[in-house]
């Protein structure tokens, strides 16, 4: 009996529920622990960044309007989907990650819990983030969330799947649509997730991903005025000229340093939510 | 049209079976039938002279649609004591019958005070060894678990709701199982946020809490007390109503299924001895009880010398106030869907009516109308709308403040559906012509009951709305927005429904005024009423 | 009735109320014989349409023996009417000159109503001339969101009286309206001038959208409180979106439960629909015989898969 000959996959990027590769047709290579060859995955331009701009706000209206249960049980879902493959995923991350061995494990799990963490969010931020305002005048007076609209990415290297799943989750539970862009050094984790993203329930567009060049993909993140937040992993120059394009459609930004702690529970907070949501305060009287 | 006597003989007779009131002709404006008049709208009643009545007869039949799911209930269960089923030490058990067909639904276990109090050993053993130790996230996806199952067995859970309590099976099925599910998923959320919900203290859980809950929405009131309770770290013993003990055994069954540590939950069942045990138990560290102001007041005394913290959510009698300028048939539909929902089986249901003046007789013409496309029947047909009364003592109860309503001059009106010919069942039944003074303007009936009072001006409905010992919800229906404000700033009801009624969700707090209780259960503000703030 | 608050004259609905109301039709178990009796009356009220630029005398010719003959059947009864463009109208007179079929003609510048009164007002005169017993008309939606409700109003007394003798049907455009409020008004004021046994409509099937459950029953709901008031009975006809079988239960449960008996018929209720026959005919088959049915084995049916 000759030795039976696997099937290898084709990693793709997943926009707009979709598995597509970039416009380009190009990709650079990725190697495991051992140095060896184990796929082509694709290297997006910005081309594709606008492309998953157009799907990101295209899913917007309709993520936000659902009620803020369904979206905490989608994310549940999301979480049930990685638990159930967390050996497929516990084996990337091993694959890739130079001399990884329980840490693997440990960061599957704990983002199988911070899924669950910010799923329970979805349905209570707005009482602890909203308020009813006792203004000195007959008004009612509220303030609510609303969430900014498509938020950009750029994910860690460090923790490349607990990292870009906190920054994610954190933005889409409030009613945001995201796109992402995996971490360069280690995109497969990303090109699994995405799959698990496809069948959670999340609907297309809400949640993007993109692989491919930092320094080639920054610069248009930072300046696509239809992205309203970025949230990114980066320092030196990186961070600056992030900054400063950004500064041209006034973007929040949000900017981590490569050598934070994903696990700390510090990560998981009502305020990583703040962070992209405005707040909208209405005025009506109390009369007859 | 003389007032209509109840013949005091078997409920199921119940009833006049006249049609819509019609008005006296000597009432009605004499109106030209010309171009002006087929345009002109403005009209204070509700019908035109001469202008037959809507038909809702029979042309159309819906055939018996009965669901057929299996509820999976055992002939006899145990108590639920340390995670597992124990036989009750003095070997009793009583019957639960179908209040829809009398006949016996299952056997459940008596729990005498001996058991009462292994449920409380169990709860404690389980709070000091396991439950106050595991971290809030952990515990929170215990309780995701039991959202999940609940979720995979809804249709066998709201069969047996049906089956055990009287309630229609769409509405078990559309509304209390989903809710019971809600309230578990919300609540799982909060396991491990609960820094969030004392700004500037810390909350520790209370420890060992005993619950008491009614026979209305069995499972979702087990869900409304279980559920915040366990978010918060406590353990718990719990005792349902006697007569709608089933799903809560069920309930037992899918914690086994959800793998919960034994004696997180207990559920000892019983009647009234059952209950005053395990209110009095020096082991529960605070009381929480869903039921009737009467035995509420009972609870509130037995436990006055030791000072055991307690919350309260008693009865009602809401007034469902409806302006001129309200979308008048969605309020019509929010009035029926507010007392005729569950049989009138709820402390929050609208169960008077204020309706202004100028619109009286139109307004209450439709609600005539509504009612005759309301269906009184099998619980388990999926287009029966009004279900079983829940037991003979509370149908008793019903014909006899409704037979008071009568007596003391109110005019009723019952629309002509037929009913079963056995079982518990009452129509739905409308006052008009009521004032404060009426017993039926005053004391809660809790079954299918409305009494409509009328009002001239906004601080009128204010003043009747309010003249209640109870405070527990209120309607407003009404175009005008900050109407609505003014109103739900001066009504004293713990929950205000605008344009709406009967909404709920474990994200809403709720709870009443005044003799209607005290204490929130949802939200965050529910959630501090199972903690300790250090 | 110049200016108005349409709110004060008409009253207000609530949205979320009246959607949550119609949801409760869709919760109605309908079962052998109460479904047979709701599809059976249901295929009866269709006013089968062909409204396309396309449209030729061969694809009316179809159109109507369809009409008369909707399945090999006997007791399947014929449709109310045939609904299609004036040009056609004498075409479709070949076919059903002998039969109790209705023609029905749009007009009145349809869809859009875009043209002068006097070219409407020509349009429903020839259609009538050429022999239609209904005539489909579309308000002037422009003039109604402009607050003109008199105009709105007048120009639809023109056209029953150009209409004559046939019924008249009136589409308010639902989908243009936009708000309930405004579909409840532009009800009344469509009724306050049409005669016993004319209909409102709810849309031309043209617009982004067409009949839902909640704004017909914002209409049937005006027609009852037009009823009670006035004594006369307009009809009703939804038209668009209504695709299968079960939708139409949904629809006559609504009308069952808020105008009762007497307008569950077809001279007082229509479905404005094409493919909505074969699915009712599919589901009659199934309740019937036993086993669903593949689209295909019913004439006319589009889709070969």
């Amino acid at each position: 009996m000759s030795e039976r000959i696997p099937v290898v996959k084709t990693p793709k990027v997943y926009v707009g529920g979709a598995f597509i590769r970039s416009e380009s047709g190009r990709t650079f290579p990725v190697y495991d622990n051992g140095g060896q060859f184990v796929a082509n995955v694709p290297q997006c331009t910005r081309k594709d960044i606008r492309n998953a701009v157009e799907a990101a706000a295209k899913a917007g209206p309709g993520w936000a309007a659902r009620t803020p249960y369904n979206r905490g049980q989608i994310i549940y879902r999301l979480a049930e989907m990685l638990e159930s493959r967390a050996d497929e995923m516990t084996g990337v991350l091993r694959q890739f990650a130079p001399a990884w061995t329980s840490a693997a494990e440990q960061e599957v799990a704990a983002t199988v819990d911070r899924l669950v963490h910010y799923a329970g969010w979805a349905d209570k931020y707005e009482q602890v983030l909203g308020s009813a305002n006792p203004v000195a005048a007959p008004f009612f007076n509220f303030t609510l969330t609303e969430p900014v609209g498509v938020v950009g990415i750029i994910a860690s290297d460090a923790a490349p799947l607990l990292g870009l799943v906190t920054q994610a989750a954190a933005a889409i539970v409030s009613g945001n649509t995201v796109i992402a862009l995996a971490s360069e050094a280690m995109p497969y984790p990303a090109i699994t997730l995405g799959e698990m993203l496809a069948t959670s329930d999340l609907p297309a567009g809400v949640m993007n991903i993109l692989t491919g060049y930092r320094k080639e993909l920054i610069p248009t993140f930072a300046t696509h005025t239809h992205i309203r937040g970025i949230d990114a992993v980066a320092t030196g120059d990186d961070a600056t000229s992030l900054r400063r394009g950004a500064a041209d459609s006034v973007k929040r930004v949000k900017v981590r340093e490569p050598d934070i702690d994903w696990s700390a529970e510090s990560n998981e907070s009502v305020y990583e939510i703040r962070s992209f949501v405005e707040f909208k305060t209405v005025w009506h009287p109390i009369g007859a | 049209m003389e007032p209509t006597r109840l013949r005091t003989t078997s409920p199921t007779q119940l009833g006049v079976t006249s049609m819509a009131v019609t008005l006296d002709p000597s009432e009605r404006d004499s109106e030209s039938r010309d171009q002006k008049d087929q345009k002109d709208h403005k009209k204070k009643s509700g019908r035109k002279q001469g202008v037959p009545e809507l038909i809702f007869g029979d042309l159309w039949q819906y055939d018996p649609a009965p669901e057929t799911a299996d509820p999976r209930i055992r002939a006899r269960y145990d108590l639920f004591i340390g995670g597992r089923f124990i036989a009750p030490q003095s070997g009793d058990y009583f019957a639960s019958i179908n209040p829809a067909t009398e006949e016996t639904v299952t056997e459940i276990a008596l729990a005498s005070p001996a058991d009462v109090d292994s449920a409380y050993i169990a709860a404690q053993m389980a709070y000091e060894t396991v439950w106050r130790k595991m971290p809030g996230r952990e515990r929170g996806k215990y309780i995701y678990r039991i959202a999940r199952l609940l979720q995979d067995r809804a249709r066998e859970f709201a069969v047996a709701e049906s089956i055990d309590g009287g309630k229609p099976i769409h509405e078990s099925r559309d509304f209390d199982v989903p809710m019971a599910a809600a309230h578990f998923f919300y609540h799982a959320g909060w396991a491990d946020k609960l820094a969030y919900v004392a700004p500037g203290r810390t909350v520790n859980p209370i420890g060992v809490v005993g619950q008491v809950i009614p026979w209305n929405f069995p499972l979702l009131m087990l869900s409304w007390k279980i559920a915040p309770a366990l978010a918060a770290g406590n353990c718990v013993v719990l005792k349902p109503a006697e007569t709608t003990s089933a799903t809560a055994m069920k309930f037992a069954e899918l914690l086994q299924e959800a793998e919960l540590p034994d004696g997180v939950v207990n559920i000892v069942t019983g009647a009234g001895e059952t209950g005053a045990a395990l209110t009095g138990h020096p082991a529960a560290r605070k009381i929480a009880f869903t039921g009737s102001t009467e035995v509420g007041k009972l609870i509130m005394r037995q436990l006055a010398e030791r000072g055991t913290r307690m919350t309260m959510e008693l009865g009602g009698k809401a007034a469902n106030i409806v302006f001129e300028d309200s979308p008048i048939d969605q309020a019509v539909e929010g009035v029926v869907n507010g007392i005729f929902f569950n049989q009138g089986h709820v402390c929050c249901g609208g169960s008077r009516l204020l309706v202004q003046e100028s619109i009286a007789d139109s307004f209450v013409h439709k609600l005539q109308q509504r009612m005759e496309s309301l269906r009184v029947g099998d619980p388990l047909d999926k287009n029966t709308d009004i279900g079983a009364i829940n037991s003979r003592e509370q149908l008793d109860k019903i014909c006899g403040l409704v037979e008071s309503g009568v007596a003391e001059g109110a005019r009723l009106y019952q629309p002509s559906c037929s009913l079963p010919s056995r079982g518990f069942f009452f129509r739905p039944t409308l006052f008009t012509e009521v004032t404060q003074s009426h017993r039926i303007a005053r004391e809660e009936i809790f079954g299918p009951v409305l009494s409509i009072l009328t009002f001239r001006t906004m601080n009128e409905a204010i003043e009747k709305a309010n003249n209640t010992m109870y405070g527990l919800s209120a309607g407003v229906w009404t175009d005008k927005g900050s109407r609505i404000l003014r109103m739900a700033a001066e009504l004293k009801a713990g929950v205000v429904w605008a344009n709406t009624f009967n909404k709920f969700d474990p994200a809403s707090p709720f709870g009443g005024y005044k003799e209607s209780g005290f204490g929130r259960e949802g939200g965050r503000q529910g959630l501090l009423d199972y903690v300790e703030l250090a | 009735m110049s200016k108005h608050s349409i709110v004060e004259d008409f009253g207000t609905v609530d949205r979320v109320g009246i959607e949550e109301r119609v949801a409760k039709f869709t919760t109605r178990s309908i079962k052998k014989k109460s479904k047979l009796w709701g599809l059976h009356t249901a295929v009866s009220m269709v006013d089968l349409t062909t409204l396309e630029g396309k449209d030729t005398p061969g694809k009316v010719a179809s159109l109507c023996q369809k009409a008369r003959q909707p399945s090999d059947d006997p007791s399947i009864p014929s449709v109310a009417a045939v609904c299609i463009y004036p040009s056609l109208i004498r075409e479709a007179r070949k076919h059903l000159a002998d039969s109790p079929i209705k023609i029905a003609s749009v007009a009145t510048a349809f869809p859009s109503g875009q043209s002068s009164l006097k070219v409407r007002l020509q349009e429903v005169k020839y259609a009538v001339n050429a022999g239609a017993d209904e005539i489909d008309m579309v308000i002037n939606r422009g003039l109604f969101l402009a607050g003109e409700y008199d105009a709105v109003q007048d120009e639809i007394s023109a056209v029953v009286e150009a209409t004559g003798d046939a019924t008249l049907k009136v589409i308010l455009e639902v989908a243009e309206l936009e708000t309930y409020d405004n579909i409840r008004a532009a009800s009344f004021i469509a009724m306050q001038v049409l005669r016993a046994g004319d209909f409102i409509k709810t849309s031309t099937g043209k617009a982004g959208s067409s009949a839902t459950l909640a704004n017909t029953q914002v209409m049937l709901e005006a027609i009852r409180d037009f009823y009670l008031d006035t004594g006369i009975a307009i009809g009703m006809k939804p038209a668009g979106g209504i695709k299968t079988a079960k939708q139409a239960l949904h629809y006559l449960v609504a009308v069952k439960e808020t105008l009762g008996d007497a307008w569950l018929n077809s001279s007082r209720y229509r479905f404005g629909a094409s493919s909505l026959l074969n699915d009712l005919l599919r589901q009659i088959h199934k309740e019937k015989y036993g086993a669903y049915q593949a689209p295909y084995y019913f004439s006319d049916a589009a889709g070969s898969y």
